[in-house]
């Protein structure tokens, strides 16, 4: 199976790959994602990785009027606002995502508890490749 | 379950100043730290010879980012002519300032120094709104501000978990606002020193002098929820719902308490302080509390042996409206998912049962974030020694007050609780 550390830098490659995955304790089975190196149940270090399906349901959001230089530098703004949100998956945990297929000028008919689907959201015309985590309604 | 802890002596507060909170084109951090210093000399109500202090703890938080100038423990102990004695930051992102009460209380309490000056400053203002937003976010966690959260998304996202969980609405955010801004004219350093009421009047008239079509709100929630006179930030943030961009400082004198009475007849005792840590909504087991204010909350209560019940008032970290809903849960004030209605009836006014935020909080009072903990010090400090003039609490035997600190989006939190004797 997979060699890599248990990083950030390895989630994000898996997320170039279009792969959501986490990391699980060979000790005591906990499931992470993003992945950990330490397990914070049981302080073990003995990991394996394991991929998620990309389904779950959102558990929190908003939609971001006022951005970020990075995010306006890709054309967000008041005029053009963006979904940022939180995940719960299937398999359990949660995750950090854009949220992409809500309409931005309606946030006040958005539903917590609706079911998502992942989508990985390459980011253009940069070098080394960059992609985020995204969900949109399933 | 934590350890029970003790101070190895006590520590009491002898002295505190804060400058005047607001957006300077033409004050730095040592203009005001020189500031908050002076109110703090002249508040020890026995005098103080400044040659006595044995060591500086300050709070800041990002002043690399947002002055382009960074190690400003020395540069503030040059200023206040404290030099060659040592001095040193403390960084907790927004709880940079709790940091440094916390080491100086500890510094103490440890026997190694009597007199400990602690305090904070934040000079944010010489930036952008945009830029301001950005140095903020650095304070998240990593994997939210890729994603694109600020800090008024996180807490936006925050906002709509409790919603979910607990049937509150936009409306319970905007009791925490209407009353932080009652509460904020009777605060002369406050930056915002204006009712919600006095804004949408004094809008209308101006409006009305220049020929143009008023709108006519009815009431402050009214106001708050057009969208022209209140917009979005992230949703369901609005302006209203986050506190402003704002230079300032703040300190605090710290003696040990066997010669607190050689400075004062009145010296107000550090009896709780506890610190905690948090790790982001992806390790959060629930998004509508924060685990790191619950386990500060303990150590507090803890190493005081007191309840939430004796805490009379507070002041909290209201970044955010939400926010303030959820620390007053957090701290054991009201039941989690009780605290918007608690609000909602008037229990947090200036005038009822648990008054929070008596200073106007930080959506009124000002954040330069890392002057904040040792500013709401002050708040507290003020309020027990009956000398917040208008604004003073119409509790009688006014006691023990808490202080409430929260840094970025809950990774750092404190909760600290200060009495009179
Ligand atoms: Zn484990």
């Amino acid at each position: 199976m997979e060699q890599r550390p248990f990083s950030d830098t390895s989630y994000n490659q898996f997320l170039n790959e279009e792969k959501l995955m986490g990391s699980r304790c060979k000790g005591c089975g906990a499931r992470y994602v993003p992945p950990r190196p330490i397990c914070v149940q049981c302080h073990k270090s003995e990991m394996e990785w394991v991929e998620m399906k990309g389904n779950g349901t959102l558990a929190a959001f908003t939609c971001i009027t006022v951005a970020p230089t990075f995010m306006v530098a890709q054309g967000y703004n008041r005029k053009n606002p963006y979904y940022s949100g939180v995940v719960d998956l299937d398999e359990g945990g949660r995750v950090d995502a854009r949220i992409e297929g809500l309409d931005p000028a309606h946030p006040e008919s958005v539903k917590v508890g609706m079911p998502m689907k992942v989508r990985f959201l390459h980011r253009e015309g940069v070098e080394p490749k960059e992609t985020y985590l995204a969900f949109e309604p399933a | 379950m934590q350890k029970r802890r003790k101070l190895g002596r006590g520590v009491a507060i002898v002295g505190a100043g804060m400058s005047k909170f607001a957006m300077f084109k033409d004050k730095d951090s040592k203009d005001l730290f020189a500031e908050a210093y002076r109110e703090m000399l002249a508040s020890v109500d026995k005098g103080v010879d400044p040659a006595d202090i044995d060591a500086l703890y300050l709070g800041n938080f990002s002043n690399d980012y947002f002055a382009h100038q960074s190690h400003w423990g020395p540069i503030i102990s040059d200023i206040i002519g404290h030099a060659p004695k040592p001095a040193t930051r403390t960084e907790g992102a927004c709880a940079s300032s709790a940091l440094a009460l916390r080491e100086g209380v500890f510094a103490i309490a440890s026997g190694f120094y009597d007199m400990v000056l602690v305090g904070g400053v934040e000079d944010m203002s010489k930036r952008t709104t945009e830029e301001v937003a950005e140095g903020l976010a650095l304070a998240t966690v990593p994997y939210e501000g890729r994603v694109g959260f600020t800090f008024p998304g996180v807490f936006g996202a925050v906002a709509t978990a409790y919603f979910a969980k607990y049937g509150a609405s936009r409306e319970h955010l905007m009791n925490v606002t209407i009353k932080s801004h009652n509460n904020a004219p009777l605060n002369p350093k406050a930056q915002f020193p204006l009712s919600i009421r006095d804004m949408m009047n004094a809008k209308m008239e101006s409006m009305k002098k220049k020929g143009m079509p008023s709108p006519e709100w009815k009431d402050e929630k009214a106001f708050l929820s057009d969208p022209k006179a209140n917009p979005t930030v992230a949703w369901p943030m609005h302006l209203f719902d986050c506190c402003p961009i704002s230079d300032g400082a703040s300190c605090a004198l710290l003696v040990a308490e066997e010669i607190a009475r050689n400075f004062t007849d009145d010296p107000i005792h550090v009896v709780g302080i506890g610190q905690g840590s948090g790790r982001g909504f992806h390790a959060s087991a629930d998004m509508t509390y924060f685990e790191a204010t619950r386990y500060a909350a303990q150590e507090a209560y803890g190493l005081s042996g007191l309840t939430p019940q004796d805490v009379q008032f507070s002041e909290v970290h209201d970044c955010f409206s939400i926010a303030e809903i959820l620390h007053i849960e957090d701290l054991g004030f009201f039941k989690p998912g009780e605290g918007y209605k608690a609000v909602a009836e008037g229990a947090t006014r200036l005038d009822g049962p648990k008054p929070i935020n008596t200073s106007g909080g930080l959506k009124c009072k000002g954040h330069p974030v890392g002057a904040t903990g040792t500013s709401q010090i002050y708040e507290v400090w003020t309020q027990l020694r009956g000398k917040a003039g208008k604004r003073q609490i119409p509790i009688k035997d006014l006691r023990i007050g808490g202080a409430h600190n929260l840094g970025g989006t809950g990774g750092t939190c404190t909760f600290t609780i200060l009495e009179r004797r």
